[in-house]
């Protein structure tokens, strides 16, 4: 069929020859080039999973050396060869949900401020300004909380604190003790500073994403901006927000070099966020060089493959409530 | 709504008060010396230059190694497989890793590499960084060529071009600026990076440019010098961290810069 309409345009049959063979190259070209892509997308399928089987293998001496009870156990204690996670899980919950308790407020209040009453010529400069706070690496938090926060956080601070709530009756157990500067208040306000622009800048996006109808409607019936953004905007991207508070979650949780500095990596639960405490990657940017042994070891990747589960779970809802809330906006 | 003021008030003076401190402290202790003379035992003189080399080494091979998977990943995503079942598992999956805790990628190195080697090395941080480089390349140039339009493709397919052919020479054209974002932010994110390479490339306080053998990189520098009792190390640790936080700064300038460029034209 095809040699029939090849004499019929009157090519040389060499020409022709060629030809097929330069097609026969392309598509060649093509179909390597498309596994090729292939291979890579699967490669990062393989990562992630390669990831998780790492650290399940590594962990297995520990899972089986101390079972469940690593997961509740307080104890850390390399001499005896006794671990336990608890202190370590406490240390990351407790940071991580004092930097939200600071973080998401202040957050909003500021996406709240960019999109509905910064004038027009400052939304991009501020934007930008906030949005270079999470471009600072971590460390740079790190040697700054440990030089400069702590010590001003001891001194003007954390007496403060204390003498205030002091005399309150539940409140006094969470402002116990000397104050160290470092600890755990420490480690949950830079943190808190690392994640706001996380928050900020999507709590933005999904605000800018409300049809301007309904918030000229709430306008025209006579509402003031806050009972707008309250009333109009918030219902609206309540997934969004949630999505965008999610995933800052799920950066403080994992979040390492900052909160080694100024935890104090102390393996204790104390009821006081003035004390010093630990959290899981603190605990492994501390310990992992210097491990002896392999039970040691195993239990620091079982830490590792704790705090990978939990990020996982955290960030995979974030994922799935900013996709529901895209595939809305459209 | 005054307090909305005062919590952008508030989200700015944290980035005025942490640069301000970095370059009082940083400023004062940068000289020619920094960039020419070894780390120095502690009570000494001397500068960050093995750290510096480290970490230009180490970013360069992860950004070599990352890339080229991440763009091609991408690739896939946004050209061969726009609607199909893998584009959105590997999207979902990337989207994890792209915030994945990276102390987590250093263990995982850990156990592939440096444990059956037997000695930490510079090749392993450089793959620990690669592993934070690919999510950031996969999803910009999904992105990027996601928004390329379907006209240029028709119109490649329409002379006959195989498709190979017109993702290279026509969509990566018009993406080409998105992508170089994508990469430079990339640079930004794994320059600062420190958790990854504690028990990767370690660090040496001897220089060289060893791959194979423990490397010093800047952030871990500073690691150590911050948490160590000498004031003169302590001090290199600001000059460190002034220098990578003005690089990681440029950088995502210039990428946005970049990014905005894109979008006019």
């Amino acid at each position: 069929m095809v040699d029939v309409a090849l004499t019929g345009t009157g090519a040389l049959p060499e020409e022709m020859v060629s030809r097929a063979r330069v097609l026969d190259r392309l598509r060649l070209g093509d179909l390597v080039f498309r596994n090729l892509t292939r291979a890579a997308a699967i490669l990062v399928l393989i990562i992630l999973s390669g990831v998780i089987i790492a650290l399940v293998s590594g962990s297995l001496p520990a899972l089986r050396a101390f079972g469940f009870n690593f997961l509740i156990e307080e104890r850390w204690n390399p001499v005896t060869e006794r671990f336990g996670a608890i202190a370590p899980i406490y240390g990351t919950i407790v940071t991580s949900f004092l930097a939200m308790f600071i973080a998401v407020p202040v957050g909003l209040m500021i996406a709240m401020f960019l999109t509905e009453l910064c004038p027009m010529s400052l939304r991009r400069p501020i934007g930008i300004a906030i949005e270079l706070l999470a471009g600072i690496p971590s460390i740079i938090y790190g040697i700054w909380g440990l030089f400069v926060f702590a010590p001003f956080l001891q001194q003007y601070v954390q007496p403060g604190l204390i003498a205030l709530f002091g005399n309150v009756p539940i409140l006094s157990r969470l402002f116990e003790g000397p104050p160290y500067g470092i600890g755990m208040l420490t480690a949950g306000l830079i943190l808190a500073i690392m994640v706001l622009p996380f928050i900020t800048s999507i709590s933005r996006d999904v605000f800018e994403a409300v049809p301007p109808v309904l918030k000229e409607a709430a306008y025209g019936v006579g509402c003031t901006t806050w009972e707008v953004v309250r009333y109009v905007v918030l219902p609206y991207t309540r997934v969004g927000v949630i999505g965008g508070v999610m995933l800052g979650l799920g950066r403080a949780l994992g979040e390492t070099m900052a909160v080694t500095f100024v935890i104090g990596n102390a393996h204790k639960i104390s009821a006081s966020i003035l004390a010093p405490g630990t959290t899981i990657s603190a605990t492994i940017a501390n310990e992992f060089t210097e491990a002896v042994g392999d039970l040691y070891t195993s239990s620091l990747i079982a830490l590792g493959l704790i705090l990978f589960v939990i990020t996982f779970i955290v960030l995979a809802i974030a994922r799935y409530l900013l996709l529901r809330i895209e595939r809305r906006i459209g | 709504m005054g307090l909305s003021f005062a919590a952008t008030a508030f989200g700015l003076g944290w980035l005025v008060l942490i640069l301000g401190v970095l370059l009082y402290e940083g400023f004062s202790g940068l000289s020619l010396k920094v960039f020419t003379e070894m780390t120095p035992p502690p009570g000494s003189d001397g500068g960050l230059l093995n750290p510096i080399i480290g970490s230009l080494l180490l970013t360069s091979l992860a950004v070599a190694i990352g890339t080229p998977i991440g763009m091609l990943a991408g690739t896939y995503m946004a050209e061969y497989g726009r609607h199909d079942r893998l584009t959105s598992i590997v999207r979902f999956i990337n989207d994890i890793l792209l915030s994945a805790p990276s102390i987590v990628i250093g263990l995982f190195v850990y156990e592939i590499m440096v444990y059956p080697m037997g000695h930490f090395s510079g090749w392993a941080g450089a793959v620990a960084l690669a592993l934070i480089v690919i999510p950031v390349v996969v999803r910009t140039t999904e992105d990027m060529l996601t928004l390329v339009p379907n006209a240029l493709r028709e119109a490649a397919a329409s002379i006959g071009l195989p498709r190979a052919l017109m993702i290279v020479r026509i969509a990566y054209r018009a993406a080409r600026a998105g992508i170089l974002t994508g990469v430079l932010l990339a640079v930004a994110r794994i320059s600062g990076e420190t958790a990854p390479l504690l028990f990767t490339a370690l660090n040496n306080q001897f220089g060289g440019a060893n791959m194979n053998a423990p490397i010093s990189s800047l952030p871990v520098v500073i690691f150590q010098f911050a948490l160590s009792p000498y004031a003169d190390w302590q001090k290199l640790a600001w000059t460190g961290a002034l220098i990578i936080t003005i690089t990681v700064l440029a950088l995502s300038i210039v990428a946005r810069a970049l990014a905005a460029t894109g979008k006019q034209s």
